[in-house]
């Protein structure tokens, strides 16, 4: 097959420009240190010694919105903290994830009152739903997974 | 070359009457010497890595002094206090789990407390020792979520590691009675959800006689670390007195000497019949309130020996056999009508309580938890209130401990007092 068959036998990779930036991409997504509730303690698990998320090279939290790509919103968004998880997110450079971890992130959970914000997509557009109260910390790599997964159909011409 | 428009409002001045709001607010909050540009006001959360969720604290500093620190909570406001007004008592223990989310079997165990005292309701001596033994392990669990971030704040990365390996063993403990590993919803009305499935108690001894030699690795770590100790020692000093006058409990308050654990003082589930010392501090200091709690966890393993013995020999129900607060087994609903009528009644409107009003206390791991309830005679609660004590150390034991001290050593006084924010701000 052209010229990937013939530079194969000298130890050759041939790939798309496309598929090693999201391939860089994933293997290296730094997530925001950013715990709301219940569902951080379960992502502070997520990154401890069991089930050590440092495996998908995630292990190092950030603690600057301005150094992660990715955004896990764990726990439930209230209506005054709302202002500033958008303003975290708006300090992320792009390009950047939001992982909504548990019912409260993804849609308010077993709080539907005045305080709490009903799913964080009302503030800040979500690429992956956990589920969960809280999630296990396997949902949450789950949930990373699927966002790899994501990551690596992305294409350079939808590019804003 | 194209023509640059000017700009529409020419002549702009800064408009300094719409920071007079602002001024107003911060006076009297921070001193004279802010307002004039002599100290400098800065902003601490609510997303900071040391706060341990969402606190969010102004801070007014003379260089690196702090001179004043003034506590923002609210940020995760969940209005639990309020849903549960609109739930049924038994459903409203859902809500509980999720206020202390690293203390849930304490907070189910003090709202449970408050209807059994309303009602009257009787709790088998089974059911009791399992309330002791898994409240105990919620303690361990939460001082060791506690310790893990505590080190990581000042740097210590390890034992954060070593800390959630061994939680890993209770969360599976807690999975293995309920279902859940942090929201259990474990203890009900009049005893438990249900029994304890058999492998609890060889599990329960796995991890008590794994758990002690951990501890003594947690001390090696830290106890004579001299870089511990110059973190430590000698910060965030709060005398007896004032710590009284501030209203903290728990290893805050203990930690300054004062002999207060409501397992002693008013005793609950039987813990007058356990043998525990209750470990004090002498300085005061961040050191004595971390020396505190790892006593503490040796003190929760001498409660949970004792209780899983007492559980080996006692049978027995595991939840009341008061059929209007408590469901029927389901054995009982094919061959009794009234078993029947209890359970539809049970599990359609729930079970109404006298009108009244109860408080109650426990130890919960940060320190004095109270749960005052209300019922004007109905099904629902009239009003659920809960007095925790994140709420007051937030508020009153960290301005007071902060004022002086050296910024660096803030997140070292925030760390030691243990808050977590699900529980100050409910």
């Amino acid at each position: 097959m052209g010229i990937a068959g013939k530079l194969g036998n000298l130890g050759v990779v041939t790939t798309t420009l496309e598929a090693a930036i999201n391939w860089g991409r994933t293997k290296s997504m730094w997530p925001m240190l950013f715990g709301l509730a219940c569902c951080a303690i379960e992502m502070m698990s997520t990154q401890a010694s069991v089930y050590d998320l440092s495996r998908f090279g995630m292990e190092l939290m950030r603690a600057s919105p301005r150094q992660s790509d990715l955004m896990i919103v764990a726990g439930r968004v209230t209506r005054k903290m709302a202002p500033v998880l958008r303003q975290l997110y708006d300090q992320m450079p792009d390009p950047k994830y939001v992982i909504a971890m548990g019912d409260c992130a993804s849609c308010g959970g077993v709080f539907n009152n005045y305080a709490i914000v009903q799913g964080v997509d009302e503030i800040v557009p979500v690429d992956v739903y956990v589920a969960g109260c809280p999630p296990r910390p396997e949902q949450l790599i789950h949930g990373i997974m699927t966002l790899h997964e994501k990551v690596k159909t992305q294409r350079i011409a939808d590019w804003a | 070359m194209s023509e640059r428009p000017l700009l529409e409002s020419s002549g702009h001045s800064a408009n300094i009457t719409e920071w007079e709001g602002t001024v107003q607010e911060l006076r009297g909050l921070v001193s004279p010497r802010a307002l004039t540009g002599e100290t400098m006001l800065l902003n601490m959360g609510p997303q900071h890595p040391s706060t341990h969720g969402v606190l969010r604290l102004l801070l007014e500093l003379d260089g690196e002094t702090i001179v004043s620190c003034v506590p923002d909570i609210g940020y995760l406001h969940t209005g639990i206090e309020k849903t549960m007004e609109s739930k049924t008592y038994e459903q409203a223990i859902t809500l509980t789990d999720r206020m202390d989310y690293l203390n849930p079997m304490g907070n189910n165990l003090v709202y449970c407390l408050a209807i059994e005292k309303l009602a009257e309701l009787d709790v088998p001596e089974r059911a009791q020792i399992v309330r002791v033994l898994l409240a105990e392990l919620t303690r361990i669990n939460s001082h060791l979520v506690w310790l893990g971030t505590h080190c990581l704040d000042l740097g210590a990365m390890s034992v954060f590691l070593y800390a959630m390996r061994e939680r890993e063993m209770i969360l599976d403990i807690f999975e293995m009675v309920s279902g859940q590993r942090m929201m259990s919803t474990y203890f009900r009305p009049g005893g438990l959800w249900r029994d304890v499935p058999p492998e609890f108690i060889p599990a329960v001894r796995a991890f008590i006689d794994y758990f002690p030699a951990k501890i003594e690795e947690y001390e090696t770590l830290l106890v004579n670390n001299p870089l511990w100790i110059d973190r430590t020692q000698g910060i965030g000093v709060i005398t007896p007195e004032e710590a009284i006058a501030y209203g903290c409990t728990g290893p805050t308050l203990r930690g300054s000497g004062v002999n207060w654990d409501i397992r002693k003082a008013m005793p609950y589930m039987g813990y007058e019949t356990y043998q525990f010392d209750v470990p004090l501090g002498e300085h005061g200091d961040v050191y004595d309130r971390f020396y505190v709690r790892i006593q503490e966890l040796k003190e929760s393993v001498r409660i949970i020996r004792q209780a899983v013995d007492r559980l080996e020999k006692t049978g027995g129900p595991f939840r009341s056999q008061n059929r209007k607060y408590v469901p029927p087994p389901r054995s009982e609903l094919g061959r009794s009508m009234e078993a029947l009528i209890h359970h539809f009644k049970l599990w359609t409107e729930g079970f109404s309580l006298p009108e009244g009003e109860v408080y109650v206390s426990i130890e919960s791991p940060r320190g004095e938890l109270s749960c005052y309830l209300s019922s004007d005679g109905g099904t629902r609660p009239h009003r659920v209130h809960f007095r925790t004590p994140s709420f007051v150390h937030a508020m009153g034991a960290i301005p007071k401990m902060a004022k002086d001290s050296m910024i660096a050593d803030l997140v070292a006084i925030i760390g030691s007092v243990d808050i977590v924010l699900g529980d100050c701000d409910r």
